[in-house]
């Protein structure tokens, strides 16, 4: 899990490496400065040899300048691998997520893919920044102190030996016992962000129905239980700080006790003895710094957990190797598919299609709702496998298509459908990133867009809010279907893409269809009957069944649901445009 | 579809990624907070801070007291005699267990009072937010709120779990260790405050830098998550179109921008700590050096013991000071995270002067209508007057419109004149392009937006005179934005009335269309929805959605393009159920697809907020107007 996380170090392994190499310099710069300060002490000070103070102070200070250097440089270098790693982790996941599949996709939300992609990153990256810096720094200090304050006087240092492992045990202990508990906070926390969300999405909801109380009350519940547990957390946690002190405070008592009584029996200096007692704070403070880490990376565990989820998944549908490149024609042939989005359902979603559509047919598909309409769709351009059986466009199997090809010949427009922050233009050359402006003017007059773009002030260079909520729904329907129009596709799908146009739109749109794109096979997903009623052949699906393939006239003679929809719509109806 | 349009129209306050405005009165505000529930306790924490604080500060003094009064005369002696020795170190094994546990108080109560604050804070915050009209929910997005809950509050209680006991037990080690270094030598104090000036001199400079790039880095980060949100929303087209590797463009700029940021924040907060570190070094050189001449020539009564306990004061003196300033960017960034939750705090609530309230009713003996406590299905407006009588007024739906004016914001009215007669038992249905006016209307009827001139009467009451909880009660809303909850199925039908039993629940989904499908699903209806009810479809959604009215049974029901994404076979059947349901009872209906409103009793088409044309569907068709061109097509809807 850890090596596939570093394997996104990449380029900023110099900076990675650098970093902990400063940081030891560093810290043995911060081992010999008290060092020099207690030999400025002795021989200096006390000997009232101002030569001395000279030379050892201004070695002091050459030092401090040096350890200063030290100290940006892996600060610097530490800044750069973090952010580095982050951004190159980032990248990472969202290319990996540019391969999902549609299954893929379902699998995770959205919401929680834009978490993992943001804010675990982050925890990974100031994880990431400790581990190089203090954790380094604090073993390497650990270390020199170690000898060093053993090089000053053996004898007392091994107050230190009696110290440290009583310390170690109690602050394992301590993460020991709330590590857990901090992962259920954790855990808690996204329960809380979702009681919130879902309130701020639903608040008309929530006032229509006057549960304000209700929502309070959920909300408490989780608020409550997130004090109870963080309180519980950090009083055990709480134990850390005066744990420390204890046993800097004993350190300290004994080595004063034990030292004072070596100075009087002169086999120590009174500089050593200061020095002694630095070391005592160095070796503590690093110690509880490192308890500090061991904190910090426990906690990150769970997002990094959750990004090599996201790094792990592998997409399910690829392209094989020898793909086959060009798609002969928009030929459609169904052999006994079935389809379940789950591996192992009790129920197929699509069930034994068998269904033959010629190049250049217009085919009308009409079912309830949940009759796996878009499901028998997204098939064709691969976005789902089928479960079983064979699906060629063509004449060749999906299967066996570069997945780009195929994709770039088969145009859908999906059901629930977007555009994006730009202007039309920008949005309209997803379709075709070279098409000129008169192709967009075609495409859009195609889609019956162009009227409406006319009378924006600026035209086809409008630039549409994120999700284009600044176009009307109608509108942005003809768009997407522009859109999709500028692949110049061998076959185009349109999954319920002109629900909120009006029926006469509806059908200059069907007859700009037939007469300038007779060659592209037409699919059309639509509620209303009209918007298929002149198809070459439709298609009524039932509960994942073909219940009946014919033309209109031939399916209001015999099939009973088609009669059913027709007659709701129709019944009363003056006249249907 | 109203939302829309208010969004394009009024601008999104966004909240610029800056420092605090007026931090004294956020400190001041926060520290209220603090105090109001935790007065003994922040007392007591207080004490113990400067308890353990001094006992720091004694640790550096003592070892003077041990050097100059005990070791230096005993050295030499043959037959030293360590009692002395012995009661002092005694005595600061005293002074340092008082210190070990005052730190260990502290920080349980630090915890309690933390959690506690944010406890408070979070509550507070939340229930107010139910109190605000729908308005701020409209120009704010929901991703700044959403911050407040997570980023603010977290960076909230770094700073009040950590950062102000820091300080404040800085702030006492300073003054204490000032008054150390006074005490022993006042000369070697002066060049220490010198010293001191320059260190926080340059810290200031750091710290102002990796501030300036952390809300820049702040700023990136915005930014990348609004492009990741936005692509990833919208992955499935990005697939359909094989627009990876264009996404992946966009992506990289940003990514690379947020880094450059990120580096640099990162770089000058990495920075600080060592250069205030290692200028404490250079001050402790400087001492010596200078103590060291002064000393030795005999100026101003300088021992080598004070010199030894002044260099190790002056540490005591330089870390704290260099504590205080890692804390600051910390402090700065709660603050402005405060602040904005203040902010949102201090919105002004939905105002409600109704005093007009729904009861249950029942007829007694001479037909007069009566208040009663058990549920009767008649259902009476209490109307308490200023001479103190109450009269009680039946609910029937009869709702009036009389010539209402409305405007999202003052300048741009987006009704005009509108009067609309329900009365008991009518279908009235709006049609109409999208921005004419439709939801809106119903939003004044619920009292969502309140109107700015003209008159709403409800069963003859003005509605600014009925509580606005008894009036919306009133009132069954069904959206087509469907809003379902992580819980059960049966959880989210019963939303619409909490004491519903189960087979009130099941009644009202049948009604609705949505039991078949319903005990289709794994669990039935304890199947859990989750994500918004990702796993169902557009119209599973909406079934449930009125399911969930059907089961608060509400005398007067808004339909709002609720049945848009249901085939028009299985709308005929909901409609059916509804239909039974709303016999003798007002229905509003929006929908752009005609069959839906065929059957209303009176029809109203608005155009730019104006109704212009009303009567029943053969009555407007016979017209041959407005109505008739869009049943016909030759209008767009929508």
């Amino acid at each position: 899990m850890i090596r596939k996380l570093l394997s996104c170090v990449g380029e900023y392994k110099k900076s990675s490496v650098l970093t902990p190499v400063f940081v030891t310099l560093e810290a043995v710069m911060e081992v010999i400065i008290p060092l020099l300060m207690a030999f400025l002490i002795d021989e200096g000070i006390n000997k009232s040899d101002m030569g001395a103070i000279l030379k050892i102070g201004g070695l002091l200070v050459a030092s401090t300048l040096v350890s200063l250097l030290f100290g940006a440089l892996s600060g610097h270098y530490a800044a750069v691998a973090s952010a580095g790693f982050a951004k190159n982790l980032r990248q990472r996941m969202y290319y990996k997520i540019q391969n999902f599949s549609f299954r893929n996709i379902d699998k995770f939300s959205t919401a929680s893919l834009v978490t993992r992609l943001t804010t675990d990153v982050t925890n990974v990256q100031n994880a990431y920044q400790m581990v190089i810096r203090i954790a380094v720094r604090c073993p390497v200090l650990l270390f020199f102190s170690l000898i060093m304050s053993f090089s000053v006087n053996p004898q007392l240092s091994l107050v230190f030996l009696c110290i440290i492992p009583v310390l170690a045990f109690v602050l394992l202990f301590i993460i020991k016992i709330v590590h857990p508990i901090f992962e259920r906070v954790f855990r808690t926390y996204d329960k809380l962000n979702n009681v919130v969300q879902e309130n701020l999405h639903g608040i008309r909801v929530v006032k229509s129905f006057v549960r304000e109380d209700y929502e309070r009350e959920k909300f408490g519940k989780v608020s409550a239980s997130i004090y109870k547990d963080f309180t519980k957390a950090e009083k055990i946690l709480a134990f850390n700080s005066p744990v420390m002190q204890t046993a800097v405070y004993v350190a300290i008592l004994a080595i004063s006790w034990l030292g004072a009584k070596m100075i009087i029996g002169s086999t120590m200096t009174t500089g050593q003895l200061m020095s002694l007692i630095s070391y005592v704070m160095q070796i503590l403070m690093s110690l509880m710094m490192l308890s500090m880490v061991f904190v910090m990376i426990t906690i990150s565990r769970a997002s990094v957990e959750r990004i090599v989820e996201v790094l792990d998944e592998e997409s399910d549908i690829v392209s094989k190797e020898n793909a086959v490149k060009e798609v002969k024609d928009g030929s459609i042939s169904f052999d006994n598919v079935n389809f379940s989005y789950a591996r192992k359902a009790d129920k197929n979603v699509l069930d034994g299609i068998n269904l033959n559509i010629k190049s250049g047919e217009t085919v009308g598909i009409i079912g309830g709702t949940g009759s796996s309409k878009s499901s028998f769709v997204q098939l064709i351009p691969r976005l789902y496998d089928v479960s079983e059986g064979s699906l060629k466009v063509g004449g060749v199997d999906v299967r066996d298509y570069d997945i780009e090809a195929l994709r770039e010949n088969v145009a859908m427009v999906l059901q629930k459908n977007v555009l994006f922050s730009g202007t039309i233009k920008e949005n309209l050359r997803w379709g075709n990133k070279e098409a000129s402006d008169e192709e967009l003017v075609r495409v859009c007059r195609l889609a019956q867009a162009d009227d409406f773009i006319e009378t924006f002030p600026d035209k086809y260079d409008t630039y549409i809010e994120q999700g284009g909520t600044n176009v009307s729904g109608g509108q942005k329907q003809r768009l997407c279907i522009a859109r999709a129009l500028l692949k110049k596709p061998k076959i185009l799908i349109l999954d319920d893409s002109t629900s909120a146009v009006d029926t006469r739109t509806d059908a200059l749109i069907r007859k700009a269809f037939r007469e300038e794109i007779p060659d592209t096979t037409k699919l059309i997903i639509a509620q209303r009957i009209s918007s298929v009623q002149d198809a070459d052949k439709i298609i009524v699906l039932d509960d994942g069944k073909i219940n009946g393939v014919g033309t209109h006239e031939e399916l209001l003679k015999t099939n009973d649901i088609y009669k059913e929809v027709y007659y709701s719509q129709t019944k009363e109806a003056v006249s249907n445009g | 579809m109203a939302e829309k349009l208010k969004k394009s129209t009024l601008p999104m306050k966004k909240p610029p990624m800056r420092g605090p405005r007026d931090a004294s009165k956020t400190i001041k505000r926060l520290l209220s907070y603090i105090f109001k529930g935790h007065k003994l306790r922040m007392a007591f924490v207080l004490i113990c801070i400067l308890l353990s604080a001094v006992a720091g500060v004694a640790s550096s003094v003592f070892l003077q007291i041990l050097i100059d009064d005990f070791i230096t005369p005993m050295i030499g002696q043959i037959n030293p005699d360590f009692t002395g020795l012995a009661v002092a170190v005694l005595t600061m094994a005293g002074i340092y267990l008082i210190g070990v546990i005052s730190t260990f108080m502290y920080n349980r109560l630090m915890v309690v009072i933390s959690q506690g604050v944010l406890k408070d804070i979070r509550d507070e915050m939340f229930s107010h937010m139910q109190n605000l009209p729908i308005r701020y929910f409209d120009t704010h997005s929901h991703g700044d709120i959403m911050s407040y809950y997570t980023n603010d509050t977290d960076t909230l209680r770094q700073m009040i779990s950590q950062s102000i006991p820091q300080v404040f037990s800085s702030l006492v080690t300073i003054v204490a260790v000032f008054a150390a270094m006074v005490a022993t030598n006042i000369w070697l104090t002066i060049i220490v405050l010198v010293t001191i000036a320059v260190i926080m001199f340059v810290g200031n400079k750091i710290t102002a830098k990796s501030g300036k790039y952390f809300i820049k880095q702040q700023q990136s980060i915005a930014a990348t998550n609004g492009y990741i949100e936005e692509m990833i929303n919208g992955q499935k087209v990005v697939k359909v179109f094989c627009h990876e590797e264009e996404a992946k463009e966009g992506f990289d700029r940003l990514n690379e921008e947020l880094c450059v940021n990120a580096t640099e924040a990162n770089r000058y907060a990495n920075i600080l700590m060592p250069v205030m570190g290692n200028m404490g070094h250079l001050q402790y050189a400087l001492i010596a050096i200078i103590g060291g001449a002064l000393g030795i020539s005999g100026f101003g009564g300088i021992t080598l013991g004070a010199i030894a306990s002044f260099l190790q004061l002056s540490r005591n003196f330089t870390m704290p000071i260099s504590q205080v300033s890692q804390q600051i960017n910390s402090i700065v960034m709660a603050l402005a995270g405060a602040e904005r939750i203040f902010t949102l705090m201090d919105e002004e609530a939905e105002t409600d002067e109704g005093y007009v309230t729904l009861v249950n009713a029942k007829r007694n003996l001479n037909g007069e209508i009566v208040e009663t406590p058990e549920h009767t299905g008649l259902w009476a407006w209490k109307h308490p007057h200023n001479d103190g009588t109450v009269t009680y007024t039946e609910l029937k739906g009869d709702v009036r419109l009389t010539e209402v004016d409305f405007g999202y914001n003052e300048n741009k009215i987006v009704l005009h004149d509108v009067s609309v007669f329900a009365e008991p038992g009518q279908k009235v249905a709006f049609v109409g392009a999208t921005g004419a006016g439709k939801t809106t209307i119903t939003n004044l009827i619920n009292r969502f937006y309140d109107i700015a001139d003209g008159k709403i009467r409800y069963d003859g009451i003005n509605i600014n005179k009925i509580k606005k909880a008894d009036l919306r009660r009133s009132l069954g809303v069904v959206l087509q934005d469907v809003n379902l909850f992580t819980g059960t199925v049966m959880e989210n039908i019963r939303y619409g009335k909490l004491d519903a039993t189960d087979d009130e629940v099941y009644a009202a989904a049948k009604r609705a269309n949505a039991d078949g499908f319903i005990r289709m699903l794994p669990d039935g209806y304890n199947t859990m929805l989750e994500g918004d009810g990702s796993g169902l479809s557009q119209g599973q959604r909406q079934l449930i959605s009125i399911a969930r009215a059907a089961v608060a049974d509400p005398p007067v029901m808004i339909l709002d393009e609720a049945t848009s994404s249901i085939d028009t076979r299985t709308e005929a059947i909901v409609q059916k159920g509804m239909d039974r349901l709303m016999a003798g009872r007002t229905v509003f209906v929006i929908a752009h697809r005609l069959s839906t409103v065929r059957n209303s009793d009176v029809i109203m088409v608005l155009e730019q907020g104006r109704i212009i044309e009303r009567g029943n569907h053969d009555k407007l068709i016979a017209e041959h107007g407005k109505y008739y061109q869009l049943y016909t097509g030759a209008f767009e809807l929508e």
